[in-house]
């Protein structure tokens, strides 16, 4: 049995807490990595995987330190090297990728001396060879030309770039060891998707240790062949990837499993209620008790050890045999009947412009004539209905649902809310239709005023569109607390004293408050934890079900998007490409886009895998003419899509695309065309 | 993120318990503690010095002129044969009235019009913006100076004057704060409920901006007596025989030599009652999670 | 690049004549003239009407104004209510002397500072750090006469080792103006050392607990290496904006020092006009000193532009 690369034995650690006691982050790890395979660490916030990812390379931020244990690197003990061991292996033979390269790469020193630093360091290679070896090495992780990226800043790459860079970086030292944490945080879709497959590939090539921290599932299903699940700083979950994620014998693994939307199956994902404790708060028994379906007595007294499966790997549960009772996917079928209504809300030829003028330019008479961000915008939402709108960054989905809402003014087009005009902006409208458009944001620290508490929060609409006050005013609030399960005693809260997902319930609580009509959801759940996504996902729908509120829900997530909307409309560089009921869109035939898309979604299962048919380019600006997306698409025709806009093809039942292909040809272009890497097609749980 | 645990207290009384929950941080650390102690001491001296002092500040004994600390005269005389501790301990009064009284005024309307702009934006916003920074790019002395030398130097004229002064540059920051709040969801959640824009400053926009603004007001403070203090230097500010600090230097330093204390009295009065107020404003803002970069005195 | 250094010439010219708008018509607003307010009690008959002809009092203020503003542009400013004299001459050394000044104060001030801000910015918390600290505190905080003051009690009258007062004249040569000019210089540079400092130290700490120097660190970079090729560059750059500020500070901080060590610079020329009522002059000497703050905070801007790699790409990307 060859020796494991990176050992961690019985490690603690902990920092001192304002009351002077202390606090462990991480209990007692025992995790091992041999050469060549690769490990990932699943956990939500506040699990410690950073924390142990670091760890192993004997850092800790300011403020912790070592409680007990080691953490062994090729059989010695990180925490015990000097400073000089520790910047030799660092950076060489152990490598760290970070989470987000846009901040973790020096603003002030170019790319190329960046990496030529590391050769410096850690190669041994002569300095008239480092900017060869630099540029071979920006080749290696795929970047376009390598040699002007040689000579750039990092903020002058995209964040898909500047992740690539650093992986070159890591690279440079030759390691034989890599730390990844998190490092697809952030990035769209096809990006990520197209960085985890370097990754897998660079992993296989030079048989590199691996050890990859992340929160999402379908990442570490790509990457990883072994897994461990860290909760409340402790491994509960050990075994191989198939193991861990389709058959998990942990409680919590599987609630985590089944709170993630997928696309293969089109309910509502379950939720896992509560929260994790916080360091220090874990009680004498086990730190999932309060949260487990199956606890007991002896659960919640005695702390039960990591203890192995007789299939393999290891679980820290008294009852992991028991685990297989709990679901790891979807009920189904949430997508209930909506009531047929008409037409609520329409959007006739819509362009919105950002480009404002500066102070230069309108002494001079000069307008901004750029292309507009968003253009040529023509939807309908019908009462009742849930409208999904779908893309990456730069599509101009929130964009869409700001102007909707009157943040921002169309420029050109109109916007009709029941048939009357809706004036372009908050300011003009009357005061009715202002309380019957709600818009909820995305992230919960920034859409509540941290200086009011709840009860002043939700008064807010209802003195304004209400009149309420005192007695009546109280009552009301208790009540819409009630319906986003809320009890009374938050009203004295301030938004500092709540978890995001607790948050993200007031700021809905808000929003249907005014008793709306349409709520416009932007990325909602984008800024949560996964298990705390379902549980905001089922009340959403609970009270759609209940007010019979129509949505139009923004996300750059596809199972999310899938698991609450009717209909869905797919958007690029601000223009619509499909739009449909949502079976047809993510089946075939399929707008290019959007196959690009589905093509690149992870899915939580290690016999998936992603296709990736588009580089990951991520364009500045929408072309003047032709189709949007006309310089990525694999299935290019060729100059017809660069000058001529593609006509709207009906594929019936409601469901449209954009594309100088006719239907039946692209049907059978992407029906032939290794339908069977589809995520999704893996067998159930 | 502030330290201070916020209790959970209803309605108006939540205010008083969170200011009291600051106030008790202030007290915790170090520096508050010397600050604000050094402060409240002052003001309290301020009020009740003419009720304690041994001497009449304007009595003049001719046989006593520059004599050195003695029984009778606790720091020595000055060169008018004035108490010298008398006049130290009210040295202070006229200072603290004048910039107590300006201080605030300063902040309330800097701050307002700042914050206004800072939510309005627009050509009136950076036509503004410029003529702040032309007016912040004249020298502060020569600006009250030329006030003062017209309209004279009683109170009435030195309120307004440095209220107006220095409450420009509060302009400046109180726009920028508000520019980082309104940069937040929450404020285009209340544009977007239709709150009108007095409601959006009052209710979103100045309990979030209040915090700097308060820490700005201290630091407002310990300029102003810098400035008042150096202007009675000058000859520019308080009239004799009005004790005053800055004016007791500027007679005393000529006799520094023979009659050290003359001078060192009020430096140290005027030093510990300025330190104390920088002292609390550091702590001050350390108690609400604030981050303050150092910025020259304008 | 060239653009983006154009407009922000332009805006800086935009301030320097919102500025001259504001003294003409600051010193417009004042009750009386130049020539009532200079003359006090003996404004009036003909001493009155010579005075007014002399300053070419008669015309419109709108004429006024352009006729002194564009003298200015070419260097003339126009004469001193006392005696007729021509600013532009009175004002040349005593320009000179306050740069001198201010110049010796910078060179001894900001390097210093800045080399203490790093030293207590790395060592936070250590004894170096608790002392400089506290120390610029009270160099700061104290008003700048008072700082004089005692300096010249420690130095001058109880050690003697320096000069406590200038007694060069205004039109000596440099060397002549030491070492009288040392006091003075310390206490200024004392002062701007001590904000300086602070904003360093800030600037430092925040960047060495920031996600790149740890990168650094996990890179295996040496500590120093760390410190001098990744964190100063960016620490360092706000500097610029700070020490620009302190500039702007010293422009009016000096006027207090001139006057304490009756060194014979621009400020004090400033005081003793408005003490004459000498309104000409007082206009000239604000309109030199507002020109100087908004050159200097220009070049702070351009600097901090062209090191700031940022801040280069942005301004680029607006053509």
């Amino acid at each position: 049995m060859t020796a494991p690369m990176i050992e961690i034995a019985g490690l603690s650690v902990g920092f001192t807490g304002r009351a002077g006691a202390t606090l462990p982050v991480l209990r007692n790890i025992d995790l091992t990595v041999r050469p060549g395979e690769s490990l990932g660490l699943v956990g939500e916030s506040g699990s410690g995987k950073s924390t142990l990812a670091l760890a192993a390379m004997g850092y800790l931020k300011r403020g912790l330190r070592r409680l007990e244990g080691t953490a062994r690197f090729r059989g010695e003990d990180m925490f015990d090297k000097s400073r000089t061991e520790l910047e030799r292996v660092r950076g060489g033979e152990l490598a760290l990728i970070p989470q987000n390269s846009g901040q973790s790469l020096t603003p002030t020193l170019r790319i190329g001396a960046q990496l030529g630093e590391a050769l410096r360091l850690h190669s041994g290679l002569p300095a008239a060879a480092h900017r060869d070896r630099v540029i071979e090495l920006l080749g290696q992780v795929r970047l376009p030309d390598p040699e002007a990226i040689f000579d750039r800043f990092p903020h002058e790459l995209s964040g898909g770039q500047q992740q690539r860079a650093a992986v070159a970086m890591a690279l440079a030292g030759q390691p034989a060891a890599l730390l990844l944490d998190e490092p697809t945080t952030g990035l769209d879709v096809t990006t990520q998707a197209h960085i985890l497959e370097l990754l897998r590939d660079l992993a296989a090539e030079r048989g590199m240790a691996m050890v990859y921290v992340s929160h999402d599932l379908g990442a570490i299903a790509r990457v990883c062949d072994r897994v461990a699940v860290m909760y409340a700083g402790e491994v509960v979950l050990e075994g191989t990837a198939r193991q861990v994620l389709k058959a998990p014998a942990h409680p919590y693994a599987r609630g985590l499993l089944a709170s993630i939307p997928r696309l293969s199956d089109p309910g509502l994902p379950v939720a896992l209620d509560g929260r994790p404790p916080a360091p220090g708060q874990a009680g004498p028994g086990c730190a999932f008790a309060d949260r487990c379906a199956l606890a007991q007595d002896r659960c919640r007294a005695e702390h039960p050890p990591l203890a192995p499966r007789p299939e393999g790997g290891a679980a820290r549960c008294f009852l992991s045999d028991r685990a297989a009772e709990l679901p790891i996917s979807g009920q189904g079928g949430a997508g209930a009947a909506r009531t047929q209504g008409a037409g609520l809300l329409a959007l006739d030829d819509v362009a919105i412009s950002y480009a404002t003028p500066g102070l230069f330019d309108r002494l001079l008479g000069r307008d901004a004539t750029a292309v507009p961000t968003v253009a040529d915008i023509a939807l309908t939402v019908e009462r009742g209905e849930t409208l999904g709108l779908v893309g990456e960054s730069g599509s101009g989905k929130s964009t869409i649902l700001k102007t909707v809402a009157g943040l921002l003014g169309a420029s050109a087009g109109e916007i009709r809310f029941e048939e009357a005009a809706l004036p372009p902006v908050v300011e003009r409208r009357p005061p009715d239709q202002l309380r019957r458009i709600q818009l909820v944001f995305q992230n919960p620290d920034d859409s509540l005023n941290p200086r009011q508490t709840v009860a002043e929060i939700l008064e807010q609409p209802l003195k304004l569109y209400f009149g309420l006050s005192g007695a009546a005013l109280h009552d009301r609030s208790v009540d819409i607390l009630d319906r986003v399960r809320l009890g009374a005693h938050y009203l004295d809260r301030l938004p500092g004293q709540l978890s995001g997902g607790e948050k993200q319930r007031v700021a809905i609580a808000r929003a249907f408050a005014a008793e709306p009509d349409l709520v416009l959801c932007d990325e909602v759940t984008s800024a949560l934890d996964v298990s705390v996504q379902a549980a905001v996902l089922d009340l959403l729908d609970d009270l759609r079900r209940s007010q019979g509120t129509t949505y139009v829900f923004v996300s750059h997530d596809l199972a999310v998007v899938r698991a609450l909307s009717d209909r869905v409309a797919v958007l690029y560089q601000g223009r619509l490409c499909e739009i449909g009921p949502s079976d047809q869109v993510y089946g075939l035939p399929s707008h290019p886009y959007t196959e690009v898309l589905l093509g690149a979604v992870l899915e939580p299962d290690p016999d998936a895998a992603p296709r990736l048919t588009a580089d990951d380019v991520v364009e500045r600006a929408p072309p003047a003419r032709g189709c949007p997306f006309q310089r990525r698409c694999p299935r290019k025709l060729g100059t017809i899509c660069e000058t001529d806009a593609p006509p709207w093809r009906e594929a019936g039942g409601g469901h449209a695309l954009r594309c100088h292909i006719d239907l039946p040809e692209l049907a059978a272009l992407q029906g032939g065309d290794g339908a069977e890497g589809r995520a999704g097609s893996a067998a159930g749980p | 993120m502030s330290d201070v645990p916020i209790p959970m207290a209803p309605g108006r009384s939540r205010h008083v318990a969170r200011w009291g929950g600051v106030l008790r941080d202030v007290m915790s650390r170090p520096s508050g503690a010397i600050g604000l102690t050094l402060v409240v001491f002052h003001v309290v001296l301020a009020i009740v010095s003419p009720w304690i002092v041994p001497y009449d500040f304007k009595a003049m004994d001719a046989a006593l002129m520059l004599k050195g600390p003695s029984d009778l005269h606790w720091l020595g005389t000055d060169h008018l044969g004035r108490d010298v501790l008398t006049r130290t301990l009210m040295g202070g009064r006229e200072a603290l009235l004048v910039t107590g009284v300006a201080t605030p005024i300063a902040v309330a309307w800097g701050g307002l019009l700042g914050i206004y702009f800072g939510l309005v934006g627009g050509r009136l916003d950076e036509v503004l913006m410029r003529v702040v920074d032309a007016f912040l790019s004249l020298p502060w002395i020569l600006k009250m100076l030329v006030l003062i030398v017209t309209f004279g130097t009683g109170i009435e004229v030195l309120i307004p004057t440095l209220a107006f002064f220095y409450g420009i540059p509060v302009i400046r920051i109180a726009r920028a704060a508000t520019h980082d709040v309104v940069a937040r969801d929450f404020v285009s959640a209340a544009r977007a409920r239709g709150h009108g824009r007095l409601t959006i400053i009052r209710r979103e926009l100045l309990p979030n901006v209040l915090d700097t603004l308060m820490v700005e007001g201290a630091m407002r403070w310990s300029w102003m007596l810098l400035a008042f203090s150096s202007l009675s230097f000058l000859g520019f500010g308080v009239s004799p025989p009005t004790p005053d600090w800055g004016l007791m230097i500027a007679d005393a330093r000529g006799f520094m030599s023979f009659a050290p204390s003359g001078v060192l009295a009020p430096v140290v009065a005027l030093s510990s009652l300025i330190i104390g107020i920088n002292l609390t404003a550091d702590a001050l803002a350390k108690a609400l999670g604030l981050d303050r970069a150092q910025k020259a005195p304008v | 690049m060239l653009r983006m250094l154009l407009r922000r010439l332009f805006l800086g010219a935009v301030t320097v004549v919102i500025v001259s708008v504001i003294i003409f018509a600051g010193v417009e607003i004042l009750p009386g003239d130049a020539c009532t307010a200079f003359l006090e009690r003996e404004a009036q008959g003909r001493l009155l009407e010579n005075c007014r002809e002399a300053q070419g009092l008669n015309r419109s203020a709108a004429e006024r104004y352009i006729d002194w503003a564009a003298s200015a542009l070419r260097g003339d400013l126009g004469v001193s209510a006392n005696g007729g004299v021509s600013i532009a001459e009175l004002v040349g050394n005593r320009l000179g002397n306050s740069l001198l000044l201010a110049a010796c104060a910078l060179a001894l001030g900001v390097p210093l500072a800045i080399f203490l801000g790093v030293v207590t910015g790395l060592w936070r918390d250590r004894w170096v750090d608790l002392v400089f600290s506290t120390g610029a505190i009270f160099a700061m905080t104290i008003p700048e006469f008072v700082s004089a003051t005692l300096l010249i009690l420690v130095f001058s009258v109880w050690l003697g080792w320096l000069p406590g007062i200038v007694l060069t004249p205004a039109d000596a040569p440099v060397a002549e103006f030491f070492p009288e000019i040392l006091l003075p210089v310390i206490v200024l540079a004392m002062v701007m050392t001590a904000h300086i400092l602070r904003m360093v130290r800030s600037s430092v700490i925040e960047v060495m607990a920031g996600d790149y120097v740890q990168m650094a660190t996990l890179k295996g970079v040496p500590y120093w290496r760390i410190v001098f090729r990744h964190a100063l560059p960016n620490a360092l750059l706000p500097a610029i904006n700070v020490v620009a500020l302190t500039i702007a500070w010293l422009l009016g901080g000096v006027v207090v020092i001139e006057v304490v060590f009756n060194y014979p610079g621009l400020g004090r020329m400033m005081i003793d006009a408005i003490s004459d009522r000498d309104l000409p002059v007082v206009q000239a000497i604000a309109l030199i000193v507002a020109t100087v703050y908004v050159g200097v905070n220009l070049t702070a801007d351009l600097m901090t532009m062209v090191l700031n790699p940022r801040l280069r790409t942005h301004y680029m990307r607006q053509r």
